[in-house]
Parts: structure tokens; sequence; C-alpha cells
């Protein structure tokens, strides 16, 4: 392979498309730029006006407080006199005019890292762990909380080991909420027995939500080996696992908004999960069962598919595959030993143009390349609705999927076309894309475009047909 | 209302398993002169069949539920009535409208080959047509319209959304479509990308499927003008209005003569782990928006409705019991409906199981007595004239088990 092709390799599939000049910087090795890019700690996202997780959960549980309050009052209103009730009305509307800023600004900080970054990979990284261990914001709180769930849980981790992101992802308010594991009780706990003396109460148990998602989306993957009976089981040793709060009932007590190990909920009992007995140490137990997960061959093996599909090709090479296994189980799950494995691996740079972007990508890179400005804070909504991948709205645990045939549907491409159009519009005779189209592509760029955006009929459409070419589609 | 005995319908499977000649004589006797429209509205994150479709006959059923029990048609939180075993979700009105003037059937006690509880892998297996996860990269239907007779049309199928999914992708020509609020492109524009693309073949056949979809629309899948793009589902609030959408773009395509004659789309938000409520809550608020959707894709559709079936499926059911809470986890069996004017409808068709703890699959979901395929193939064979041979070979392959149903639309 010619080297120019390493550094549009690196810039636009590891990266997340040249910026103009990138390129050049990249000089001859791609492998070395990208290496060079896992020295230091992640850069944190340094936004003055985004705020803890806890600050917000613990705000948004007071507005659900008095949203529940005034439902009371209303209803004693009415009963006294009918047609009083708009007390709850409007703190109904309260909790969305709370969340909905936070994700503008969150989405918004977000993608001006990704647009402005000289570390792209790191970004990019992130962008992958956020989408393995996704929350969507289809459940209310979630909106306030994916932002600072990515900053807090995965950013700062993705340089880590496996076994600690893994630990910090599971134990974030935003994951216990997202599958409901903060309301899962031990039928045999504390709270269940109390409960079930009184009479008429309902029965309390376990939801086996976030257990199952972590065995099948996190760690093991669905073909890794556990069956329903270790689902039940890893679902009662995590019972307890849950978040503090100023409500009432079960829910008082603990710091609101921060992660609460609450003994009371917690399945009494020694337990064995995947043929591992775990002896009742409270919440160590979960954490025991996380390390084991996190360490088991089938999760080096499902970490290495997801990664060899999202940076080499949709159904990745074997060889590659079981290469990044062995260095995930070798190191013990240290993550840039992996990522450093997987750029040291020929395949990833055998085949250019070898993934179809995303909507995200598509967009992220159209900004790069043409310094499209990020100040407004809404410059990100509109594109990312438009192409159909809104921020942290994957709609499942499963997270947005990673093969072309999930993006590249007909109507997908015209609103690619559209968006690609409306951006020509917008900049015209402000952008010279002919000049461009090398700094971008690179080596990737085909005698086709070139002649294409070099022959339209205004630098406008030249900006349109450089954005919709098939090269700028893929990476 | 036609009102079925429980034997009757008990004995409907075995029926079918050996066929009647009759009715599939009638099916190729009728091929040339019908016009028929298929509508797939796939269910994902695993519908509560048995809180959709209430068996408040069974004894154990209400212990199973406890408060989120429905009750029998005409009691508080009573179901909607279908005949007297099974009763309809109250917030299915419309469906209930159907099944009275048999334009509705349900399936119970359904399931697709798949027997783990991975959303993921269930969703691949509904939507493939084999027996495993990821055994084809095809769909069924994809392949099936390949088989079908479908003269003069450039697309046989539309998916309304951005993407195809995977029950539709495939060799056969199908596009996908969603709304957009953009200006339209110029022609020039469109002219040079056409060549850009003359050398990449997904682009190149990407781009003359939606041009050609477009085309269709600007005939009159439009007609619900001042569409807007597909919306959000803002907050989990019920998406009544991006379903309503959703549905005039669906009639409009298949209103048209040369038009796709099928037509997909999907809904989500059927996963309800917490808090699923029963006569009313969560999941009555998703299958309210459901039951519009289709009322307003009849009144859409207008005389082609005549013409029409539709069929909502879900990767698997729920468990047999509540959660701790309030929800119900991954199950096996569930629920199915067909639905419209071409429907041989007002029926229930199940083998039931039972709810009892012996009865229950691995001891806590509805056991599946009917195979999700046995419907596709008697739909396929009878409504879109699919040969029975490529139905056995190429559409779901290894499925000899699964005997097609017979009599499903109406003859």
């Amino acid at each position: 392979m010619r080297e120019s092709f390493t550094s549009a390799i690196a810039a636009n599939r590891f990266g997340l498309g040249a910026r103009p000049g990138e390129l050049a910087g990249i000089a001859d090795d791609g492998r070395d730029w990208l290496r060079a890019q896992l020295r230091a700690a992640p850069p944190p996202i340094a936004d003055p006006q985004l705020r803890p997780s806890q600050e917000i959960l613990a705000q948004a549980l007071e507005l659900r407080q008095e949203l529940r309050a005034s439902r009371k009052a209303d209803g004693a209103a009415s009963a006294a006199q009918p047609g009083a009730e708009d007390g709850a009305a409007s703190a109904l509307q309260k909790l969305p005019q709370f969340l909905r800023p936070i994700y503008v600004s969150e989405v918004s900080a977000r993608f001006r890292a990704a647009v402005t970054t000289d570390r792209p990979l790191i970004e990019r990284l992130t962008q992958f762990w956020t989408n393995h261990f996704a929350v969507s914001v289809d459940k209310q709180l979630l909106a306030g909380l994916a932002g600072s769930f990515e900053r807090e849980a995965i950013r700062p981790q993705v340089l880590g080991t496996f076994s600690e992101l893994l630990l910090s992802v599971e134990t974030h308010p935003a994951m216990l909420l997202y599958l409901d594991n903060h309301l899962s009780v031990g039928p045999h706990s504390e709270l269940a027995l109390r409960r079930g003396r009184r009479a008429q109460a309902r029965a309390l148990g376990i939801n086996e939500n976030l257990a199952r998602e972590i065995l099948e989306l996190h760690t093991l993957g669905v073909g890794g080996g556990y069956s329903q009976g270790d689902v039940t089981t890893f679902a009662e040793v995590i019972t307890g696992w849950s978040i503090g709060g100023a409500e009432g009932g079960r829910f008082a007590g603990g710091e609101p908004g921060k992660f609460l190990f609450r003994a009371g909920q917690h399945e009494p009992g020694a337990k064995r999960v995947l043929g591992t007995r775990y002896p009742d140490r409270g919440y160590e137990q979960g954490v025991a069962v996380l390390r084991d997960l996190a360490a088991h061959p089938a999760t080096a093996h499902f970490i290495a598919v997801k990664l060899a599909r999202h940076f080499i090709a949709d159904d990745p090479p074997p060889a590659a595959v079981a290469r990044l296994a062995q260095a995930f189980t070798v190191s013990g799950g240290d993550l840039p030993t992996v990522y450093r494995a997987l750029i040291d691996s020929r395949e990833a740079w055998a085949q250019p143009l070898a993934k179809y972007k995303t909507p995200s990508d598509y967009i992220v890179s159209g900004f790069r390349g043409l310094s499209l400005p990020v100040d407004a804070q809404h410059a990100p909504l509109a594109p990312y609705e438009l192409l159909g991948q809104r921020t942290w709205a994957p709609g499942s645990p499963a997270g947005w999927p990673d093969r072309g045939a999930d993006w590249d549907g007909a109507s997908a491409l015209m609103k690619r076309i559209e968006w690609a159009d409306a951006v020509g519009q917008r900049l015209g005779n402000r952008c010279d894309a002919v000049q461009l189209a090398p700094q971008l592509l690179g080596a990737n760029l085909s005698a086709a475009t070139a002649g294409a955006v070099a022959h339209a009929a205004s630098p406008a459409q030249a900006v349109t047909l450089l954005l919709a070419a098939p090269e700028f589609m893929r990476r | 209302m036609a009102r079925m005995q429980r034997r009757e319908f008990l004995n409907l499977s075995a029926l079918a398993a050996g066929g009647t000649l009759l009715a599939s004589r009638l099916a190729f006797g009728r091929s040339d002169t019908r016009k028929p429209r298929f509508v797939l509205i796939i269910m994902r994150g695993a519908l509560d069949g048995l809180a959709t479709v209430a068996p408040y006959g069974d004894r154990d059923y209400a212990a199973l539920r406890g408060d989120l029990a429905l009750r029998a048609p005409g009691e508080r939180n009573g179901a909607l009535p279908l005949e007297g075993f099974f009763g309809l979700h109250p917030a299915l009105a419309f469906l209930q409208q159907c099944y009275a003037a048999r334009e509705l059937t349900v399936f119970h006690a359904l399931a697709s080959p798949y027997r783990e509880r991975s959303h993921f892998d269930g969703q691949d297996v509904l939507e493939n047509g084999s027996a495993r996860a990821h055994a084809l990269t095809t769909g069924w239907l994809n392949r099936a319209l390949e088989r079908a007779p479908a003269p003069g049309q450039r697309e046989a199928g539309v998916a309304l959304g951005q993407n195809m999914p995977l029950v539709m992708r495939g060799p056969a020509a199908v596009t996908s479509w969603s709304a957009s609020k953009l200006t339209a492109l110029d022609e020039d524009t469109l002219g040079r990308l056409t060549d850009l693309y003359a050398n990449d073949a997904l682009l190149a056949t990407r781009l003359a499927d939606a041009l050609a979809a477009d085309a269709i629309a600007g005939d009159g899948a439009g007609s619900g003008a001042g569409m807007m793009p597909d919306a959000p589902d803002k907050n989990g609030q019920a998406p009544r209005a991006r379903y309503a959408q959703v549905v005039r773009a669906a009639a409009g395509f298949l209103r048209q003569e040369s038009g796709p004659k099928v037509a997909v789309f999907d809904t989500t938000g059927w996963d309800t782990h917490a808090n699923e409520g029963g006569a009313q809550g969560q999941l009555a608020a998703r299958l309210a928006s459901l039951d519009a959707a289709l009322a307003t894709l009849k009144q859409e559709l207008g005389a082609t409705w005549g013409d029409t079936a539709v069929l909502m499926v879900t990767e698997f059911g729920r468990t047999a019991a509540i959660n701790g809470t309030r929800g119900t986890d991954h199950g096996t069996a569930t629920a199915a409906f067909l639905v419209g004017g071409a429907v041989a409808g007002g029926r229930v068709i199940a083998d039931w199981p039972g709810l009892s703890a012996r009865a229950l699959y691995e001891g806590r979901d509805l056991a599946p007595t009917l195979d999700l395929r046995s419907v596709l193939k008697g739909l396929l064979h009878e409504h879109l004239s699919v040969p029975s041979r490529e139905l056995e070979r190429t559409v779901f392959p290894d499925s000899a088990a699964a005997q097609p149903l017979r009599g499903l639309v109406r003859t």
C-alpha cells in the first residue's frame, strides 16, 4: 500500500474525517499519528455550562417529587372545587423544560469537541464505547443524563482497562435508571420481607433488564455461554445497586443523584453465576462478578469483534479478531494495548473505504472538512435529526448498528444529498471545493470526483458534489 | 359478531396442517384478478401478548398478572370482546371493530423458531426467515417478493423510514422513503450525481431507488400534505403523530396502480420491563397510538383497504408473571394480528397451552404452539401468490415442520 493511503485511512477511518491541512500533518505514517494520540489522558470536555450528573439528577428527582405532590394537591382541590387542577399541569412542564437545555448543551459540547479535536481517535473511541454501553434519551431522565454519563463514566476510562470502564458504567446512575436496576428488589431482602408482612402490599421482586444486557451486550455477547439461570441469579446479585434520592418511600436516603448500595434491597446469600460461587459480600458481590465477566474469554472475543467491525470491515477478518482478543486477554483488558494491536493489524489498512459512514460520522466529517461553524448551540441538532441519528437516542440498549446495510438506505442517501446541497447553498462561493478535495480525501480521491468537482456549475454545487461523492460517504 | 367456539379454533391449526384443497385451489384461481397489498408492521421490543390479547378465561391468568390483569368484557378494567376466552386490550377499539367486521384474525401462543431471549437475535430471526440468528443476510419478505409475480413495477416494496430493515433486504428491487422538509434538489445536481455514482453499484442503485420512490410519492404518497420528517419520539410519549404520518405515506404508495404493493414499517417501545400498566398506562398508550394509526390507514387506503392485509408481529413475548417492578421480562410466545379488508377474520387462532406452572415454557413464559412461519407461509402463498415450492426452498428454508395455515385471506 502506498503511504499516502495510510494517512487517508488514519484520518478518515480511525479519525473523524480530515480537516484542511490534517493529512499533510500526518506526513507518511498514519500509524505513528494514531499511536501518539493514545499517549496522554483523554482530554475532558471543558465547558463551564456542563454540570455533573449528580446535580442534574438530584434536581430532576426533586421536580418529580414536586409533580407528585401537586398531583395529590390537585386531587384534593378538584374534589373541593372542580376545574381547579392546574398545579400539576405546570409542574408537568417543568421537568422537560429542565432537561431539554441540558441535552442541547451536552450535544453541542460533544459535537464541538469532535469537530475541533486534534486527537480524533480519542473522540471516536469515546463514541464507540458510549455506543457499546448505550443508553437512550427516549427514557425521559436520560435526556438530562446521557451527556454527563459519557463525560463521567466513559470518556475518562477509554484509555484504561476494560474492567474499570465496565465498573464505572454499571454503577453510573444513568445506566441503573436506563435499565431499571434501581427498582429491582431481592425477593428475600429485608425490604421485601418487611413489605410482605403488610397485608395487601404488592410483592417486590427483581427486574432482570440490567443483568441480561450486561451479559448479552456489555461483556460476553449473545453466544457467550450464559443461561437464563445466570441472568436471573446475576440480577439477584446486583439487587441494591441503586441511586440516592430525596424522594419519599423506598428511594429516600443516600446522597441524592449519586450511586447508592441499598443493603435492604439486596438479595442475601451466596450465588452461583457461570459456575463460579460468589459469597454474599453485599455490593462487592456484584463487583466480583463484573471483574470475572471482564476477564472472560467470551468478553475478549466479543469486544474484539466489535472493535474490528468498527475499524476494519463489517465482516471483520477472523485473524484480526483473534489478534485483538489475544491482546485483550494477555494485557488483562488494557485498552490501549488492544487499540495498538488494531493499529498494527495489516487488515485495517488493506482496503480503503471499507466502512460506510454513519450519519454522525458523515456530519462530523463534513463540519471538519469544510470548517463549518459550531458556535451556535443548535448547530448539530438539525442535521442529526434529518439524517436519522439523534445523539444518544439509539432507541435500544444495543446501541446504533455498525454495518453499512443499516445505514445505506435509498431514502437515507437522499437525506445526505439534501444536506450536502443545503451546505453548498449556504457556503456558496466562500468555499473552494476544488482545492479542498485532495486535502480531505487524499489518496482516496477518485479521478471521477475530482473531475465532477472541478467542472461543477457553481462553487455551491462543487461543495455538494464533494460531500455527496462516493469516497466521502465512506471511511 | 362472528363467534367461534373454542373447540373450533383450537382445531384450526390441526386443520391447517392438513390444508384444505378447496382454499388452495381458490388462491391460485384468482391471482390474476386481485391486486393484493401487504403491510408488515414490526413491533420491536417484544410485545406482551398476554396483556394485549388477554386470556381472561384461563384460570391461572389473573393470579399471574395481579392487579394488571384485564377482566372479562363489561367488567371494570375489562377487555374488549373477541370470543369467550380471549379479550383485546381496551386501547384497541378500532381493532375490535375490525374483529366484529370479520377483518381481524388474532394469533396467540405464537413464536418464531427463536428460543432465546435476546431482542437483537430475536429480531434477526423474525426478519431473516431462517431458524437461526445471522444465518441469512437477506429478509424473507424480499425473497418472497422476488418470487412473486409483479409485472410492471420498478419497486416491489417500500420501507417507510430512511433505511431498509433486514426483512426487506435482498435481491428484489425495493426502496425506502421518508418525507423531507428541505427544498427539492435541482435536476442538474441530481444528473451529475447519477454520473458520479455510475461506477459505484451500491450508490447508483440507491439513488435510482430514491428517485423512483420520490416520483411515486410526488404522485400521491405525499397526500398527507405538510408532512414533517420523522419526528423523534419525545420523552417516551406515545408517538401518535409519527405513526399517523407513516401510515399516510404508506397508503399513498399502496393506492397507486403501478406503485409498490408491499410496505413495511417499525414501531418501538414495546419493551415493558417496568411500570407496564394494565388497562391504562404505558403499554395502553402505545397500543392506542397503533390502533389509531391502523384506523388512519384504513381511511387513507379507501377502496384499496379491501385488497389489503396488515400483519403485526414482534420478536417474542414476555414473562407470564409480572416481575418485581410491575413490568414483564423477556419471554417466548406472544400474539400477532392480521387485519384488513382482504383478511378472512373474526377469529382467534390459538392452540392454547394454558398458563399453569407446568404448562409454562421453562417455567416462566407462555409456551409456543404455533410457528410464526405457518402464518407467513399461508399468507404469502394465498395473498401474494408466492409459489409454495419457493416458500419452502428459498423464503423459509428448513421450515417443513411449519405447515402453512390456509384460509387466512378472503376467497
